[in-house]
């Protein structure tokens, strides 16, 4: 059967799948977001594991706290991006120097 | 192997692959794609580990709302993707061999030797009338109910937000002004004429 440390290894992968996608998409922000959502995805396998495995459904509510969390944090971002994109016809990070939209 | 063996390691694979695409996708609509594939093998995994209600909110709330956000946005915007990709390889090394040091050493930490089945034994499975929803729904709404009015506040506020953000005012538009309209009064606009009826001809 699938020990826990299976599990653990995988929301690893996928940790740091994401945090090498924010090396090398570090111009395009919406990948970032991307990246971002991945990086709370393996946490939330993390939180599921250990609920399954300690029998405590404690982590299930914490998984449902950081989902919408993380909608909250897509739709803002989502929302600045328009709006700097309206002012400055960019998102490419590197062209966004100035603290003066 | 099992049943459950075939399917973790099927939906893991398909997972890892699935997020590899997301990172490097030349296009970010592909990303997005690839993505939306993540969260369905993740909602596989977390149908394995009994986790039936969070497995179905994942599909609907995040590939039904936050992806079909994202899309909306990487379609709405108009992205130079070959601008956008240039200087993409020099930080490419550095960030894979971050990403294998950092495999390496979760592996270390977390491998089957702390947290194997000798640590953690296999819970027994639920029995077949378990509901997970009714169980999670009352948590959620006993001990963590504080926590889940606080949830919904940030829902509110991301919601404001996000209006307040995107909403202008174009100055060649026409809009109606329904304070005003409501303001109108008879007199304003009606105006009786009292004038003496014509003959027959």
């Amino acid at each position: 059967m699938i020990p826990l440390s299976s599990y653990l290894i995988l929301a690893a992968i996928l940790f740091a799948i994401s945090i090498a996608g924010i090396f090398i998409n570090r111009k395009n922000v919406i990948v970032l977001l991307m990246c971002i959502e991945l990086m709370l995805l393996a946490v939330n396998i993390n939180f599921i594991a250990f609920s399954h495995f300690l029998g405590d459904s404690a982590g299930q509510v914490f998984v449902f706290f950081i989902l919408t969390v993380a909608a909250a944090e897509a739709a803002i971002g989502l929302a600045i991006l328009v709006v700097v994109f309206r002012n400055r016809q960019t998102i490419n990070v590197a062209e966004l120097q100035s603290l003066k939209g | 192997m099992t049943f459950f063996e075939v399917v973790f390691y099927a939906f893991s694979a398909l997972m890892v692959v699935a997020a590899l695409g997301v990172v490097g996708a030349r296009n970010p609509v592909h990303s997005a794609l690839f993505l939306v594939l993540t969260f369905f093998a993740t909602s596989a995994i977390w149908l394995l580990l009994e986790a039936e209600f969070l497995a179905i909110t994942l599909v609907l709330v995040y590939v039904g709302a936050v992806m079909v956000l994202f899309l909306f946005v990487v379609m709405m915007l108009d992205i130079n993707i070959t601008r956008m990709r240039e200087g993409l390889m020099r930080y490419a090394p550095f960030g894979i061999a971050i990403a294998i040091l950092l495999i390496v050493q979760m592996i270390m930490v977390v491998g089957p030797e702390s947290f194997g089945l000798q640590a953690f034994a296999l819970p027994e499975p639920h029995a077949a009338d378990y509901s997970n929803t009714k169980e999670l729904g009352r948590v959620l709404y006993t001990e963590y109910v504080y926590a889940f009015e606080l949830a919904s506040v940030i829902l509110l506020v991301a919601i404001v937000a996000a209006i307040a953000l995107t909403m202008r005012r174009r100055p060649n538009t026409r809009h109606q002004k329904p304070g005003e309209q409501m303001k109108v009064l008879k007199e304003d606009r009606l105006r009786i004429v009292k004038m003496k009826s014509e003959d027959r001809q």
